[in-house]
């Protein structure tokens, strides 16, 4: 799969949608951007390898454990998203 | 002359007396099997997918939906073909001839063995879109084939009705819901596990549908779902009446250890980074299989307690704790947890825990768990000492992995540690047995690759 930069737009959208999967009801429009997103949204580890798992198939990107801690708030995850892939 | 045989309220657990049919998938006339999902059954937890233990002919439905009966009460009736003699051909079906009912009403009732059942649910072949070459028009298990893996089987290809939908992996009941639902398949996901589209993900299709527009579809004829905060109230009344009975007659001993989890730590890390997201193992399941397994070498633990007894169980059905969003707690099963694969056992998990939140849940999960694990680590904290869920005789609780100080040989270095812990029933086991269990646990983690 080529991995190809996102707009932040296009990875705060993914994010969003991602997000949605797993926890129906999630605003991510009202939640600071510096927020964690397990915490915010409870997100056990199985939600968490769905909402990671929503996120490679949207985006194509392939997202390894190690990357995990990249993710951990919306910002960050924008910014990993954003970011031209390896 | 067909036996006559009763489908009756079922107990989906220790803390159901009652329950409501929401929605019947059968009407008189049907074919039914052993194992098919006749009716979905309200209980104060959740709606249930309910399966029935016959096969035959739906005689009469006594129940209709809505009306709250106690468990025991008979639903339904289904005639049982004899083994000599024409089994009854109940009125409702009027003059059906055979294969006029081979094809039946183009809704999924079609006449073909439980075999080619299996195999069309085993390949994600919707029935309904099999073309039938046996007598009759009688779907063999040739055209489910054909229909799964076009030229491959030899002989001729069976016509299939081009619809655009029928072309993704689908399960019948998932088709029959969606049109009830009037959600477009096209739009639904598909499970993570088998990559089929499964009920769970068009209820999910039809939840996300129903946000999006305030007016949702009319539901389902007969389906008269709870209102939440009644269910709410519902699941607080029927958590508060288990939980008060098991500590009124289960005098509960307590016993925790602290396991070490670098080696299974380390094994997951390794493991993960060949695995594709979609098959990626959280430590749960290895906490999982390793109960299972010391389950089934310490028996005591593992079985229920009924009329002043212990009553060891045969098969371990560990009962997973899944907390609800928006509230409450429903612990199923996965049968037979301790046969399957570490991989096996993470699918079965993500599918229960889908099921249990979007979805349905069957009600043979509901009512048999033997040993029940809560892994409220998951939620930030360090240890957790359960309530038993009667009648079973011990809860596994795991708290959250946390990097400790941890000496080993005579050096102090920092590890992944969990604290494992047990509640145990002292009626059926003494605390000698339940630590026998722990340190089994413990030693079953520390060999990641042999679970």
């Amino acid at each position: 799969m080529t991995t190809q930069s996102l707009t932040r737009e296009a990875a705060h959208a993914a994010v969003a949608d991602a997000l949605r999967r797993v926890v129906p009801d999630a605003d991510l429009e009202s939640c600071p951007p510096d927020v964690n997103l397990r915490e915010e949204f409870e997100l056990d580890s199985l939600d968490w390898v769905e909402f990671v798992e929503n996120l490679a198939k949207r985006t194509g990107r392939r997202i390894d454990e190690d990357d995990y801690a990249s993710l951990e708030t919306l910002q960050d995850s924008v910014d990993f998203l954003s970011r031209p892939g390896r | 002359m067909a036996a006559l045989s009763e489908f009756t309220m079922p107990s989906l657990g220790a803390d159901m007396d009652a329950g409501i049919v929401l929605e019947w998938l059968v009407k008189p006339g049907d074919a039914v099997h052993r194992g098919d999902i006749v009716a979905v059954v309200d209980t104060a937890k959740a709606a249930v997918d309910v399966e029935c233990f016959t096969s035959g002919t739906v005689q009469e439905i006594l129940v209709d939906p809505g009306r709250s009966v106690p468990v025991g009460t008979v639903l339904a009736t289904i005639a049982v073909p004899g083994e000599a003699g024409p089994a009854a051909v109940p009125t409702a079906l009027g003059g059906t001839t055979a294969s006029a009912q081979a094809r039946a009403d183009g809704d999924g009732h079609l006449v073909c063995s439980p075999l080619v059942r299996r195999d069309a649910a085993r390949l994600g072949v919707d029935l309904v879109t099999v073309h039938g070459t046996g007598v009759g028009g009688r779907i063999r298990r040739e055209d489910v084939e054909h229909l799964a893996h076009p030229g491959q089987a030899s002989g001729r290809v069976p016509e299939v009705p081009a619809a655009p939908a029928a072309r993704r992996r689908v399960s019948p009941y998932a088709r029959r819901l969606a049109r009830e639902l009037q959600v477009d398949l096209a739009g639904a996901a598909a499970s993570a596990v088998d990559g089929a589209v499964h009920a769970a993900q068009v209820r999910a299709a039809a939840e996300a549908a129903a946000t999006v527009t305030s007016a949702a579809p009319a539901p389902a004829a007969g389906a008269r779902e709870i209102g939440a905060a009644q269910r709410q109230a519902a699941m607080r009344a029927t958590i508060a009446g288990l939980m008060a009975r098991s500590k009124r007659e289960i005098p509960h001993y307590y016993l925790s250890t602290t396991v070490d989890m670098s080696a299974a730590m380390s094994w997951l890390r390794d493991r993960n980074r060949e695995l594709t997201v979609a098959d990626r193992l959280v430590p749960a399941a290895l906490m999982l299989k390793a109960t299972a397994l010391a389950a089934r070498r310490v028996p005591q633990l593992n079985g229920s307690w009924r009329d002043d007894r212990f009553v060891a169980s045969p098969a371990v059905h560990l009962g997973v704790a899944i907390s609800l969003r928006g509230g409450g707690l429903v612990a199923p099963a996965i049968h037979d947890a301790d046969a399957l694969s570490v991989h096996d056992l993470m699918a079965a998990l993500k599918d229960l825990v889908a099921r249990a939140r979007t979805g349905r849940l069957r009600g043979s999960e509901m009512s048999d768990p033997t040993l029940t694990v809560t892994n409220l680590g998951e939620q930030g904290v360090e240890s957790v000492f359960g309530v038993i869920y009667p009648p079973q005789v011990a809860l596994v609780g795991f708290g959250k992995v946390l990097d400790r100080p941890w000496a080993v040989g005579g050096l102090l270095g920092v590890r992944p540690t969990v604290c494992l812990t047990l509640s145990a029933d002292h009626r059926a086991t003494d605390g000698f047995t339940g630590a026998r269990f722990l340190d089994l646990i413990d030693h079953l983690m520390q060999r990641p690759e042999e679970l």
